[in-house]
């Protein structure tokens, strides 16, 4: 670890434009302080097995932003946004030290039931993975109804999220069809809509673009730009223009530790650490 | 360069030949079955043959009805244990299968699945008949339902298996707790897979006669309940069979006839069953 390095840990967490007042002109993104964030780890670690593949992420997520998270393969951008909802544990051996909060709120305390966390956490996946033995609508109404969770409005609920996400038009004379029958873009918008049926205050995306093609993945960027309007964002990306495009901080992870986290202009322009200046202008990675 | 791919041309054409000819000779058996128990069968089929018992020996006509609903009551009392317990264990193997008793569990399936049939009927007839001093279709339908379970069971976990994990994460993202994943999600895509080991299996079941030989035994009539000896369709055939009366014989190629059609008929509506979702 070099001398630079741990002077920027020092201030690790909290981008710049978090933890310190800034003029009103500034946009608004940028204002929000630290006990503001929407979440929030502190000494996250995770481990598969033995194997510590997060070693203290202290990091924070503004409500109504979208933050990126980029960094080569297996150095735990995937684990981190899993260990936001409790997906890590899913996996055998996975464990988590360290806290994950939300509102203030440990999701990880004793007594939170994990189920709970993800219908507040919403998650998309890099492969669109709707449900093959439903038809369009019922994979819409997926998190309520397979919950047995009342829905007064079923028709309702089914036009206002596929209206989120953008795929309203394009389904709406074949909701009865099957999920599967749909293109994969249109697959990851149904997939999307299913997360916002069940009005999540979080959404994480895992490489939501990673198996689109291109014009499929500009449409799944519009709506982040949309969405950010009411929810807070964790994308997930190996894509450096997306992060670029799509997000208000960027966060660059390096071997399981977060390097450097800020507005993204300033990770992409002024980048203060060596790792991360190497990794955007494609010197490893 | 021309004479290579003749060359090879000639290979795709003499293997295809030979996948077809295989082809046919794995349905020679099949075809020629059917096609002998229909020819054969068709002539005792009548309906007193489905509606009547046994006329006193040496009296012509007479049917079998009693062995259709013997075999229906044994096979649904075997289903009512074994569909269940092979499902849940099924379960079992693909979600927490992974440990030593799940190692143990799915050997014992697959010896309890190479083990004879006529081992299981006397391992019955220890065990129930012998004590109760009596043959009754809850003991049939106790050796059919271990004949079902190890099928049952290694169907279930095999079809669990294929379903993508991505399906899994999809409904645990989604707030499901565990079980109802596994039970809404997993279990109905796997559903049409699972069906079918059910349906072998019921299938097999159908068709034995060896446990059933000291478990149901015969019966001439009626059963009035379960607890009582009762007749099924392959004892039945076996008895018929082995007599020296034509008309006997006659009758048991009839019962097989309706043996076979009884399957057929249930594999075709497990499938339309299962098969319900959207296009």
């Amino acid at each position: 670890m070099s001398e630079r390095s741990s002077v920027v840990r020092s201030s690790e967490g909290t981008p710049d434009c978090m933890d310190q007042p800034r003029d009103a002109s500034r946009s608004r993104w940028e204002k929000p302080a630290l006990d503001a964030a929407k979440m929030r780890t502190v000494g996250l670690r995770a481990f598969y097995g033995e194997v510590e593949v997060l070693r203290g992420i202290d990091l924070a997520i503004a409500d109504r932003q979208v933050t990126a998270v980029i960094g080569p393969s297996g150095c735990g951008k995937s684990t981190f946004v899993r260990s936001l909802n409790r997906m890590h544990e899913v996996v055998p051996g996975a464990r988590i030290l360290g806290q994950v909060l939300l509102d203030q709120q440990d999701i990880y305390a004793r007594g939170v039931d994990a189920v709970r966390v993800r219908r507040r956490v919403g998650m998309l996946f890099q492969k669109p993975n709707p449900f093959p033995t439903l038809s369009i609508r019922d994979n819409v109404l997926a998190g309520l109804s397979l919950n047995g969770l009342p829905v007064p409005d079923p028709e309702g609920t089914v036009e206002k999220a596929l209206r989120q996400a953008a795929l309203w038009d394009e389904v709406k004379d074949v909701l009865g069809r099957s999920g599967t029958s749909l293109s994969g873009g249109q697959q990851q918008r149904l997939c999307l809509a299913r997360a916002l049926a069940l009005e999540p205050e979080v959404l994480l995306m895992d490489e939501p673009c990673s198996a689109l093609d291109p014009s499929a993945t500009a449409r799944v960027e519009e709506l982040i730009h949309e969405l950010r309007q009411r929810y807070a964002i964790v994308v997930v990306t190996h894509n450096l223009q997306q992060a670029a495009r799509v997000a208000n901080l960027t966060a660059f992870f390096y071997r399981g530790e977060l390097v450097e986290y800020d507005r993204t202009d300033v990770v992409f322009t002024r980048p203060k650490e060596r790792r991360t200046e190497d990794y955007i202008t494609g010197r490893f990675g | 360069m021309r004479e290579r791919v003749g060359f090879r041309q000639l290979v795709d054409r003499v293997v295809r030949g030979a996948c077809l000819l295989a082809t046919v000779l794995a349905l020679v058996p099949l075809v020629s079955v059917l096609g002998f128990v229909v020819v054969r069968g068709a002539g005792g089929l009548s309906l007193t043959f489905l509606t009547g018992v046994p006329k006193p020996v040496g009296e012509a006509g007479g049917g079998m009805a009693h062995a259709l609903v013997g075999s229906l009551q044994i096979v649904g009392l075997a289903c009512l244990v074994g569909i269940p317990a092979g499902v849940l264990a099924g379960i079992h193997l693909a979600e927490f299968g992974a440990t030593r008793f799940g190692r143990f569990v799915r050997f014992s399936a697959d010896v309890l699945a190479g083990v004879p049939s006529i081992t299981v009927g006397l391992f019955v007839y220890a065990l129930v008949v012998a004590r109760a001093q009596r043959f009754s279709a809850y003991a049939g339908a106790l050796a059919l339902a271990i004949l079902m379970l190890p099928t049952i069971t290694r169907a279930t976990e095999e079809f669990l298996r294929l379903v993508p994990e991505a399906l899994r994460e999809a409904a645990l993202g989604l707030g499901l707790p565990k079980w109802r994943a596994t039970l809404r999600v997993m279990l109905r895509t796997a559903l049409p897979g699972i069906a079918t080991g059910i349906m072998l299996a019921v299938a097999r079941a159908m068709g034995e006669s060896a446990p059933l030989l000291f478990t149901s035994f015969n019966n001439r009539g009626w059963a009035r309940t379960p607890n009582e000896p009762t007749a099924s369709l392959p004892v039945n055939i076996y008895t018929y069979a082995t007599s020296p009366y034509a008309e006997w014989h006659e009758q048991a190629w009839a019962a097989a006839l309706v043996l076979v059609g009884l399957v057929l008929c249930m594999s075709v509506a497990a499938r339309l069953l299962v098969r319900r979702r959207p296009s």
